[in-house]
């Protein structure tokens, strides 16, 4: 089973994409897209130097669905501070200490916090341990630092045990 | 109804079109011009999107993809040259 | 153009006319606000939703008119992913060129040297 499916999750996004791209599922489409769901990873998985593994997939949906409403929040968010006229902004660079650890959790984590309400990762730090945020509308850095940590991190910790 | 959303919205991509142009000719620095020509390409997929629904065709689909995947890398590689002044190390 | 019955009418017109907004006032951003840091959150959270609105549009036109279309998905989850790696890049990019930000930014950086890539 793990010799011929070494990364289940890939195929089955690999397998996703491809009836998504054909836009349409029959006998024919369904055959070629589970060759190449099999194939693909078992080529090229020896060029991946990472490996992570999804402890607990049904809080990543969870994960997946608050990410989603707080993407919807964060839209209303920044057209607020956008039509407000001449409203005085607050900027800031804040440093996030980071609990994780690994790049495929780290990766996950920065890409939140730059889809999610106010923030945008701006860089990691040189030995890992820390994300540079650069925040639009900050009055008080040390609770958005509690806010991202509570709501995402904590989250991801959990699902890839990490 | 839909014929008037669809002016509507070719009303607003038009304009946000617009006002990214100004964004990329007045700078003032690179990253902006960057950032000016990543909101371009992404508006027009969406522009591309909704001729497809005015056209009533699937066939911008394609277009459309192509765009988000080329401008994806274009984004890249031009933010990649500004860090080092060399795109392939 | 067919005919559609009044709910999809009204639902499509709804979110296409949603996601065009966002997309203006994203732009409007990018024109408006007054630094470069600043401009970078303008357009890199709204054109996931704008886009996405136009996005679920096409898609219930094209299932309501002909058979189940889901391939615009793949636009969408395109842009969901590459976003943030652009907003990422850009903003490295500004703050290797040390680009001005606005008076009333507060730095809170303590170890300034862990985020720059010039050799110590």
């Amino acid at each position: 089973m793990s010799k011929f499916i070494p990364a289940p999750w890939w195929s089955l996004f690999l397998l996703g994409f491809w009836l998504l791209l054909q836009n349409k599922v029959s006998f024919g489409t369904l055959l070629l897209g589970l060759i190449l769901a099999i194939l693909i990873p078992m080529y090229t998985l020896r060029a991946r130097d990472y490996r992570t593994t999804l402890h607990k997939p049904l809080l990543a949906v969870q994960y997946f669905f608050i990410l989603l409403a707080d993407i919807i929040v964060s839209n209303f968010n920044i057209a607020a501070i956008i039509l407000t006229p001449r409203k005085r902004i607050q900027p800031a660079l804040i440093e996030f200490p980071l609990d994780i650890s690994g790049s495929v959790p780290i990766t996950i984590l920065a890409s939140t916090i730059s889809l999610t309400p106010g923030t945008i990762s701006a860089e990691l730090g040189r030995d890992g341990r820390s994300l540079l945020i650069h925040g639009l509308n900050v009055q008080d850095p040390e609770a958005t630092v509690q806010q991202i940590k509570h709501r995402y991190e904590r989250r991801l910790k959990e699902i890839f045990q990490c | 109804m839909l014929v008037y959303a669809l002016q509507i919205a070719f009303g607003l991509f038009g304009l946000s079109l617009l006002m990214n142009i100004i964004r990329l000719i007045r700078g003032p620095d690179l990253p902006d011009r960057i950032l000016a020509l990543d909101t371009i390409y992404i508006n027009s997929l969406a522009l591309l999107i909704l001729l497809g629904i005015w056209h009533n065709t699937a066939f911008y689909f394609e277009a459309a993809l192509l765009i988000a995947m080329l401008g994806f890398i274009g984004t890249v590689a031009a933010a990649k040259f500004l860090l080092r002044g060399d795109i392939i190390e | 153009m067919t005919n559609l019955p009044l709910w999809a009418d009204l639902l499509i017109s709804f979110v296409i006319v949603l996601g065009a907004s966002f997309a203006f006032i994203g732009s409007l951003g990018l024109l408006r606000l007054p630094d470069f840091m600043a401009r970078l959150h303008a357009p890199t959270k709204s054109t996931t939703l704008g886009v996405g609105g136009v996005i679920i549009g096409s898609m219930l036109y094209f299932s309501i008119t002909d058979s189940l279309s889901l391939h615009e998905l793949l636009i969408a989850i395109f842009l969901f992913l590459t976003a943030p790696i652009s907003a990422h890049l850009l903003a490295k990019a500004g703050l290797h060129l040390e680009l001005e930000l606005t008076r009333n930014t507060q730095d809170l950086r303590k170890k300034p040297e862990q985020y720059s890539d010039k050799d110590s």
